[in-house]
């Protein structure tokens, strides 16, 4: 009986993971289908744009191939790094490590979780939930979340080799700062009954 | 300089990466093909649009619209400009450096880049759901507010 079940576990989890490759395959085509559309789309205004402004061409092509040596210098580093991270950084690690204690050392490790360069936004917020669940401290969480949005790693780079050095210092510490005390402030003003409040209900 | 310590960095974990795992390597390899293919057509359409914007925008044009000094109001709106929109911010920096080449001030580029990150008008029915009215509406306030001083603080430093 077991058995039978087992085997029909499985044969459920393959069916599954070959919906989900099938789902992967067709969102690839939807990609190259677009990146298509976007070059011949993009060519014809350029063509369009140097036949009209002939004077104004060379300028626009030094520009937009300018951007584009930089794009590919670093966006291809910059994407391995984080499809790396998404392999060897399971979202479990964070919760892990961050479960517990808010202390200096806990908010140390919520700066550094933040930043490594793992997912969007919205994979945050199920992690933050769980991590107060877990009675993380609330600004914990918090430096957490707002480390995660703003300061990642390879967003930094982009930063530096677009925009400047100096600026992307600056902006890390005021921000690292502002998280810090906005973390301070909603856990002074919230604190954390209220959310178990929500969650038991 | 900076493209080029993150290539080796990106070269260096790829190594350590295949030496203790192929498959999990070939899996990484596989998502950041995704990630950059689901890219593709915003980084063509932002690399045309430079072309295209600098061609025709004299950079005394930018300068004046975008340079000078700020009042709070106009940091504000900027702020508010990022909170709204949804790009992601690897094409968002691009653009972001292109303006301050042009002759746009550091301040209100700040405010847009750090509400484009921290505030997300567009998720936050997501953040409702996951942590509640309380933390959101505190949480993007808040971030909201200090976007704006991240931003002045910049601009007096830099």
């Amino acid at each position: 009986m077991t058995a039978a079940k087992n085997i029909e576990n499985k044969n459920d989890k393959e069916e599954y993971q070959k919906k989900k490759a099938e789902k992967q395959k067709e969102k690839l085509k939807e990609n190259i289908k677009k990146t298509i559309k976007a070059l011949i789309f993009w060519g014809i205004i350029l063509a369009g744009f140097g036949f009209f402004f002939p004077e104004r061409f060379p300028a626009a092509i030094s520009m937009s191939g300018r951007y584009l040596k930089e794009m590919v210098m670093i966006f291809p580093a910059v994407l391995v790094i984080m499809g790396l991270a998404d392999r060897w950084v399971p979202t479990t690690m964070v919760e892990k490590h961050l479960g517990h204690n808010s202390s200096f050392k806990g908010k140390f490790l919520a700066v550094f979780l933040g930043t490594l360069p793992t997912g969007p936004m919205y994979v945050a917020f199920p992690i933050a939930a769980e991590l107060l669940r877990k009675k993380a401290s609330l600004s914990n969480v918090i430096i957490f979340l707002g480390v995660w949005a703003s300061l990642k790693v390879p967003q930094l780079g982009v930063e530096i080799q677009f925009i400047g050095l100096k600026f992307s210092i600056l902006r890390f510490i005021f921000t690292l700062i502002s998280i810090f005390i906005i973390g301070i402030i909603m856990e002074k003003m919230i604190g954390l009954d209220h959310f178990n409040e929500i969650k038991n209900k | 300089m900076i493209a080029a310590v993150i290539n080796i960095i990106a070269l260096i974990l790829l190594l350590i990466s295949f030496l203790k795992s192929n498959k999990k390597s070939r899996e990484a390899l596989k998502i950041a093909l995704f990630k950059g293919l689901g890219l593709a057509p915003q980084l063509i359409s932002l690399v045309a649009v430079i072309g295209i914007i600098f061609a025709f925008l004299s950079p005394e044009l930018i300068k004046e619209f975008l340079g000078g000094d700020f009042s709070l109001i106009q940091v504000g709106a900027a702020a508010l400009f990022g909170a709204l929109m949804m790009i992601p911010s690897l094409i968002a920096l691009p653009l972001a450096g292109s303006l301050i080449e042009a002759g746009a001030s550091y301040t209100p580029v700040a405010a847009f880049i750090t509400t484009l990150t921290m505030v997300g008008f567009v998720t936050i029915p997501v953040e409702l759901k996951e942590l509640g009215k309380k933390i959101t509406i505190y949480r993007n306030g808040l971030a909201l507010i200090f976007a704006v001083i991240i931003a002045f603080m910049i601009g007096v430093f830099i």
